[in-house]
């Protein structure tokens, strides 16, 4: 019953395929597309953080916090695109947001 | 180590199920909330890898920052999200479908991976270099030594992000009466105030 890295990584593949789903699941509420990305992000975290102790280097652990101070200024940015969307439009639908298309 | 096996099992089912549930209950705020559940069991796994550090940021970043951040941003926003998940379910088939061909290409790829023999000469900071002190120490050593441009960088970035989220948000509405300091320091006496001569006896 020794817990590997094996069963780290099959941990953190199975919630990137989740936050991989959830973005088809929820295909027009864009909170919930975000959240699916934090998932995402968070099964990266576990993968590094799972090499970094079992390979015994902690230059992975350091990367860790970098892509969460990404995935921070990430959720902030995204949220308030979203919140000034949402005050122009009144919606949050994703296929309402084609402004950019011309 | 059976009880490192239960404590494994038990966080990762339920950081597996909270996802689950993150992408499928039907109202946002219980998403949120399973969101914030699947992040302190991530800091549980952290911890029990002996990340202790990674584990308090988690706890305090996500939960405390981007979690709450979601929380605001669902509570606040006038959504009808029964009108969002109208034909959602003919989307489930092709997003199986992407979900399964990638496990398969994850559990594929870790099958056929394995460490490269010359891994110990590779290391950027082998662990072995800090016996004896806690994570938390071990990684401030490296942080502002080896990474300390990089720590620099995420500082800048959370910097602009800061920035760029208030100034996408920030509005200036009409018609609301707001302290002005910079008027009232402005003022003069002889703005405001007139001084009357009046004559002895004339004031009634």
């Amino acid at each position: 019953m020794v817990i590997g890295l094996e069963h780290y990584l099959a941990l953190a593949a199975v919630l990137f395929t989740i936050g991989v789903f959830g973005i088809f699941l929820n295909r027009k509420n864009m909170i919930v597309i975000l959240m699916s990305i934090e998932l995402m992000l968070l099964a990266v975290n576990i993968n590094f953080v799972a090499f970094s102790v079992f390979i015994g280097d902690l230059a992975g652990q350091v990367f860790t916090m970098f892509i969460l101070t990404v995935a921070a200024a990430e959720a902030a940015i995204g949220l308030a695109i979203l919140v000034t969307f949402f005050r122009n439009k009144g919606s949050i639908a994703v296929e309402d947001i084609s402004d950019l298309r011309g | 180590m059976i009880i490192e096996a239960l404590a494994f099992y038990a966080l990762a089912g339920i950081l597996t199920l909270s996802g689950l549930m993150v992408i499928t209950v039907k109202n946002p705020v219980h998403s949120v909330l399973f969101l914030i559940l699947g992040f302190f069991n991530a800091a549980g796994l952290f911890v029990l890898l002996g990340a202790e550090f990674i584990a308090m940021i988690l706890v305090i970043v996500y939960v405390g920052a981007v979690a709450v951040l979601f929380l605001f941003v669902v509570m606040m926003l006038d959504i009808n999200f029964n009108d969002l998940r109208k034909g959602a379910m003919q989307y489930v088939p092709i997003g199986l479908i992407i979900g399964a061909v990638l496990l398969t290409e994850l559990v594929l790829v870790y099958k056929a991976w394995q460490f490269a023999p010359q891994i110990a000469e590779n290391m950027a900071s082998p662990v072995a270099n800090y016996a004896g002190l806690t994570n938390t120490e071990a990684l401030g050593h490296i942080l502002y030594t080896d990474y300390v441009y990089p720590f620099q960088i995420a500082g800048l970035i959370l910097f602009v992000a800061m920035i760029g989220a208030i100034v996408l948000t920030h509005r200036t509405r009409p018609g609301v009466r707001k302290q002005s300091v910079a008027s009232q320091q402005a003022r003069k006496a002889s703005d405001v105030l007139e001084i009357k001569k009046v004559e002895t006896g004339a004031g009634a």
